[in-house]
């Protein structure tokens, strides 16, 4: 009978991929709907860990896992790299040289930082005075960076929007006042934060308050700062336009790209994201391609929250796909940011495609107990606390109670 | 929105200046926007602003620096010094489009 079967085809089995099929699984008949998904390994890191490794608020061990054991039953699950996808003849071709027929393809695998694409950072200081912490390694390696620096300039800085967790490098200065200061040199710790865009942050309100807290904690904002390369010799970063930063530290988010298999298809963008329809996730030139997570291009973060979210939009609509029916349900690009601001505490941002990270209170209103736009205790336990819903709720797929729908009651603009 | 006239045409600009209805935008604009941040404008500008609208007109959207670096094969060092400093917020305010989404 498997041979009559249909196939949905998972590509990446991250945040978004595990809770697809997971998902799919309960919904999709097992008689009528066999369901693959492909990835190169079996780790799973919980990549909001990343942030805290080299602070020691995280042991590595905390955040890796196996893949294998979050994947629902019923699941086939293949390790292989993938070589590239025929949208037409509706084949994945694996670089193994195994071919999967898919009635309906996801695409999830995300984005990832290339170093290989800015000139000059990948020397021999990568990973020493050139580290970055979003990779497990590099976490590690920042660790010991970081226990190891003696003084001198600390430089935080973007390459290129977009990135994934894109308040992560603005939590990372934060966390390094706050280390630098528990550790008694934060005078001698200059602390420079380096930008691409003309503020903190890219939503208004945001980078306003966020603006204020980096004045607050001492650290110095470079903006519009476009990098060319990066000399590792001279220790010295090298913008377009000619302007020069020194560092004794350099921490760098490098450009973030998506999987080289989606160039080699023909389904990506310039950084190699899918572009899709940003209400359903489906591609704009093949019906039976969708992007979820960071693969994809909607304009708002890559970061988990709106995996989550906009998966549960996407298991509904994928539905309405298969019986032939309209899709029914529409993303409206509800992302929330944790943001920890160091001193135990932690800002909390909610926001979507068409409104501004509002103040107020999350997840209920007037309740909270977190509170949006503002420093507080209970932000800062409810990121903590997160890691652990993660792997026992959210990949599961199981219902966490938040809705996929930013909610405005309870939420209050701010001047 | 406030209005202003420039180059003779009355257009809706947003608190940056931006033109908010690309579709006032004529040709005869650019060199006037331009003048207004210390530009002139030579064939090189123009072959970046008429890249900027046609994409404009089928993406819906305003290019960011790197697709208009790879789309037009122009390197971004040379687009840096066409438009100094800011050059995808320049060029796209010559080109009466509001300016690339600073990503999320």
């Amino acid at each position: 009978m498997s041979a009559e079967r249909k196939n949905v085809v998972v590509l990446g089995a991250g945040t978004a991929g595990t809770m697809v099929v997971n998902k799919l699984r309960k919904v999709l008949p097992e008689d009528e709907w066999a369901i693959t998904v492909v990835d190169r390994d079996d780790i799973h890191d919980y990549q909001p860990g990343y942030l805290f490794i080299p602070f020691r608020i995280n042991k590595p061990t905390q955040i890796r896992k196996a893949k294998l054991p979050f994947i629902a039953e019923g699941v086939r699950v293949i390790f292989a790299e993938i070589e590239r996808v025929d949208p037409q003849g509706r084949t994945v071709h694996l670089a193994d040289g195994r071919r999967l027929d898919y009635d309906q393809l996801v695409i999830a695998t995300g984005t990832t930082p290339r170093p290989d694409q800015t000139d000059g950072m990948l020397g021999e200081q990568w990973h020493g005075d050139v580290g970055e912490f979003y990779t497990y390694d590099g976490a590690i390696a920042l660790r010991r960076s970081l226990e190891e620096f003696t003084g001198g300039r600390l430089v935080v800085h973007i390459t290129e929007l977009p990135i994934k967790c894109p308040v992560a490098p603005l939590e990372f200065a934060f966390l390094a006042d706050d280390y630098f200061t528990r550790k008694g040199m934060r005078d001698r710790v200059e602390i420079v934060f380096v930008t691409p865009l003309d503020g903190a942050f890219t939503k208004p309100m945001a980078s306003k308050r966020l603006g204020k807290l980096l004045t607050r904690k001492g650290i110095s904002l470079e903006t519009d700062f476009m990098i060319e390369r990066v000399d590792q010799e001279r220790k010295v970063i090298t913008s377009y336009d000619e302007r020069e930063i020194g560092y004794d530290l350099l921490v760098t988010v490098p450009l973030n790209m998506g999987a080289d298999f989606v160039a080699a298809s023909g389904l990506g963008d310039e950084l190699n994201y899918v572009p899709v329809d940003k209400h359903t996730s489906r591609s704009t030139a093949y019906d039976t391609i969708w992007a979820l997570g960071d693969a994809s291009n909607i304009p708002t973060s890559k970061a988990g929250s709106v995996a989550h979210f906009s998966v549960e939009v996407f298991v509904e609509n994928v539905q309405d796909a298969i019986a032939g029916r309209p899709l029914s349900r529409s993303f409206d690009g509800h992302a929330n940011c944790f943001i920890e601001s160091g001193k135990g505490k932690a800002l909390l941002l909610d926001f979507n495609y068409d409104t501004e990270p509002m103040g107020g209170t999350f997840p209920l209103p007037t309740v909270g107990p977190m509170s949006l736009l503002k420093e507080s205790r209970a932000n800062h336990l409810g990121k903590l606390a997160f890691r652990h819903l993660y792997w026992s709720a959210l990949l599961p797929g199981h219902p966490l109670g938040l809705s996929a729908d930013m909610t405005l009651t309870g939420k209050v603009p701010v001047a | 929105m406030p209005t202003t006239t420039i180059a003779g045409h009355e257009v809706e600009v947003n608190d940056e200046g931006f033109l908010t209805k690309p579709e006032q935008w004529t040709e005869d604009l650019a060199p006037e926007l331009a003048k207004l941040i210390g530009l002139e404008l030579t064939e090189d500008h123009w072959s970046l602003i008429r890249f900027l609208r046609s994409d404009f007109a089928a993406q819906g959207e305003t290019a960011t620096l790197r697709r208009v670096s790879a789309q037009s094969g122009t390197p971004v060092k040379q687009i840096f010094a066409l438009f100094p400093a800011k050059p995808a917020k320049k060029l796209a305010y010559v080109s009466g489009l509001p300016k690339p989404k600073g990503c999320v």
